[in-house]
């Protein structure tokens, strides 16, 4: 049986539908946005006009750091989520007893915390901007709208948030509890951002390369995590607590788990 | 419309597709010396049996017995150990996983249902997740079978246990399942629930639905099951209801007098078919006999010619309760030793 975007939609819908209504998840991602927003605005519009480009800079990159915390802690709240709290709701073993292949499974949860985040996280990165745009000294505009910040806040949305996904969903699958499960991916989910806050207050030399080396590395981990992921989806330790036989113990006709 | 009305097209599509799989010779189900260890604990060892396409087949035993396991392992959720199995035309392999998955169902004990969506949301991802192409109808038909159409837009957070109970078999009937795996799936309900889930099954049953049932209501199995097996980690009785008791209780005759015969052992003992007779009360008798039919008629001329005053005779019943408490009973004596 082969890949099935049919299968990934059917847990992207149940997943989008199960948040709307979850009243955590609701509160979680109103309130988050707007402590990530108030924070870097006054950053700014406290800045006076007189202020100096030595001034200026480390205060921007705070301001822009606090725009990446978001996309890094609301898919991190959601893909800790997302294997342990099925199991403890009973959900996991009618899911895997469907055709459902794991990657499918893991891309569809995977999805359904991704989209929401980037479409929070680039609305609030607009609003960010028009604001300042209207009410910002325009040497803090003119500082905020330098191509390279948007192109970094752009770039990197997406990228820290993958990178909190995989990391929660891999916690998900291996710890027993959801609290446990949110506490860790929460403080998993920072390194990408920790790099990003040196590099806003000058410990690391910013650079493009830099930003692109960046990138790229979290490009990669994003790109293989989930078949990393998949290799350690083991249906059986999920249901049981205890790993599968391995193939070598069975007799003909015994088997792994399938996927 | 009563509970189990609509199951009529589910049913027929299931069985048509199923003939699609395998011959009528071929089971349902067939396991070979299947076994399943978690480290130093055995879960099930060296079970086999086959289950008919068509069949209701009970999965019996105590607590710990093996019987989940089973069903997970049947369900491919995890490995045997060792050992062979056949389940709805596919041999049980991990490359066999997702197309076995396909053509079965599986209702675990727990509903497990999606709290904070509704009935019919529930369904829709599921109908996904089997990629059913006509997935409303395929819906409206599951609903309609366990009598929940009108229930359709309920959170299932908001129904009763029976009602989600029902919500999950309507699951478990979407994709037409070849096999249909119950656990337990009477587990914790009241007795009106209960009984709506036995017309939904024995619907089920009429048209011709495999269903693997496990099951500690011994009564559920005698009443829906057309053979029982009895495990207790390894496999002690396979058969119907009516065999085991045959097997494991030599038939009696239950003879009732008004009062006590003064010398019982001259009346009962040189009976022709007689082979041992027991006092159990004042004034009952119980009589071991090779066919009741036959002995009841000379039982009864003897007494009569004894003078008793006869209040009843009947062939003495074992329910499957006692079938499986005396197996159960032979396991506990068993490991005291």
């Amino acid at each position: 049986m082969t890949f099935s975007w049919t299968r990934v939609g059917a847990i992207f819908q149940k997943e989008l539908r199960d948040y709307r209504r979850n009243r955590f998840v609701v509160f979680t991602m109103s309130l988050l946005p707007l402590v990530f927003i108030a924070a870097p605005m006054i950053q700014l519009f406290a800045i006076k006009v007189t202020s100096t480009s030595a001034r200026l800079e480390p205060r921007l990159g705070l301001s822009l750091l606090f725009l990446l915390i978001l996309p890094a802690l609301i898919p991190s709240i959601l893909s800790a989520y997302s294997v342990v709290g099925e199991r403890e709701q009973g959900t996991l073993e009618p899911i895997l007893t469907t055709p459902i292949h794991r990657e499918e499974f893991l891309i569809g949860k995977a999805l359904a915390a991704l989209l929401p985040t980037l479409a929070l996280s680039y609305l609030i990165f607009g609003i960010f901007l028009a604001a300042v745009a209207l009410f910002a000294q325009p040497v803090v505009a003119s500082a905020v709208f330098e191509g390279s910040h948007v192109l970094v806040q752009l770039l990197f949305t997406p990228l820290v948030a993958g990178w909190s996904i995989w990391v929660g969903i891999a916690i998900s699958t291996r710890v027993g509890d959801v609290r446990a499960a949110q506490q860790l991916t929460i403080f998993a989910a920072l390194p990408p951002v920790a790099v990003v806050t040196l590099m806003s207050l000058n410990v690391i030399a910013a650079s493009l390369g830099l930003a692109l080396g960046l990138a790229a590395f979290l490009i990669v981990i994003d790109g293989l995590a989930w078949r990393v992921l998949a290799t350690m989806f083991d249906r059986e330790r999920l249901i049981t607590g205890s790993r599968a036989a391995k193939s070598t113990r069975v007799s003909p006709g015994g088997s792994r788990t399938a996927d | 419309m009563r509970l189990g009305q609509g199951m009529g097209v589910l049913a027929s599509e299931a069985a048509s597709r199923f003939g699609g799989l395998a011959t009528s010779a071929s089971p349902a189900i067939s396991v070979n010396h299947l076994t399943k260890r978690f480290g130093e604990r055995t879960a099930f060892e060296d079970v086999s049996f086959d289950v008919a396409p068509g069949e209701v087949f009970g999965f019996l035993g105590p607590n710990g017995a093996g019987k989940t396991t089973t069903v997970r392992t049947l369900g491919t959720l995890i490995a045997p150990t060792s050992g062979r199995a056949l389940v709805a035309g596919l041999a049980l392999s991990a490359e066999n996983g997702p197309a076995i998955r396909q053509r079965i169902s599986v209702m675990p004990e727990s509903p497990g249902l999606y709290l904070r969506l509704t009935v019919a949301e529930n369904l829709q991802c599921f109908a996904g997740l089997y990629e059913l192409r006509d997935a409303r109808a395929r819906i409206e038909q599951a609903l309609g079978a366990v009598n929940l159409t009108e229930r359709s837009n309920d959170l299932c957070g908001s129904l009763s246990k029976g009602l989600r109970q029902r919500v999950a078999l309507a699951r478990a009937l979407l994709n037409d399942p070849a096999v249909l795996f119950l656990d337990e799936p009477t587990s914790g309900l009241d007795p009106v629930a209960t009984r709506e889930v036995h017309e939904l099954l024995g619907g089920l049953r009429e048209k011709g639905v495999t269903i693997f049932l496990t099951t500690h209501r011994l009564e559920e199995a005698e009443r829906l099951c057309d053979r029982v097996a009895i495990l207790s980690t390894k496999l002690r009785l396979v058969g119907r209801p009516d065999e085991l008791r045959a097997q494991l209780f030599k038939r009696s005759l239950e003879v009732r007098l008004r009062a006590e015969l003064a010398d019982p052992d001259s009346v009962l003992a040189a009976l022709p078919g007689v082979e041992r007779w027991e006092a159990s009360a004042s004034g009952s008798y119980l009589l071991g006999v090779s066919d009741p039919e036959i002995a009841a008629p000379g039982v009864a001329r003897a007494l009569v010619n004894a003078g008793a005053d006869i209040l009843s005779i009947a062939e003495s019943r074992h329910s499957l309760e006692d079938v499986y408490l005396e197996l159960v009973h032979e396991d506990v004596e068993a490991k005291r030793r």
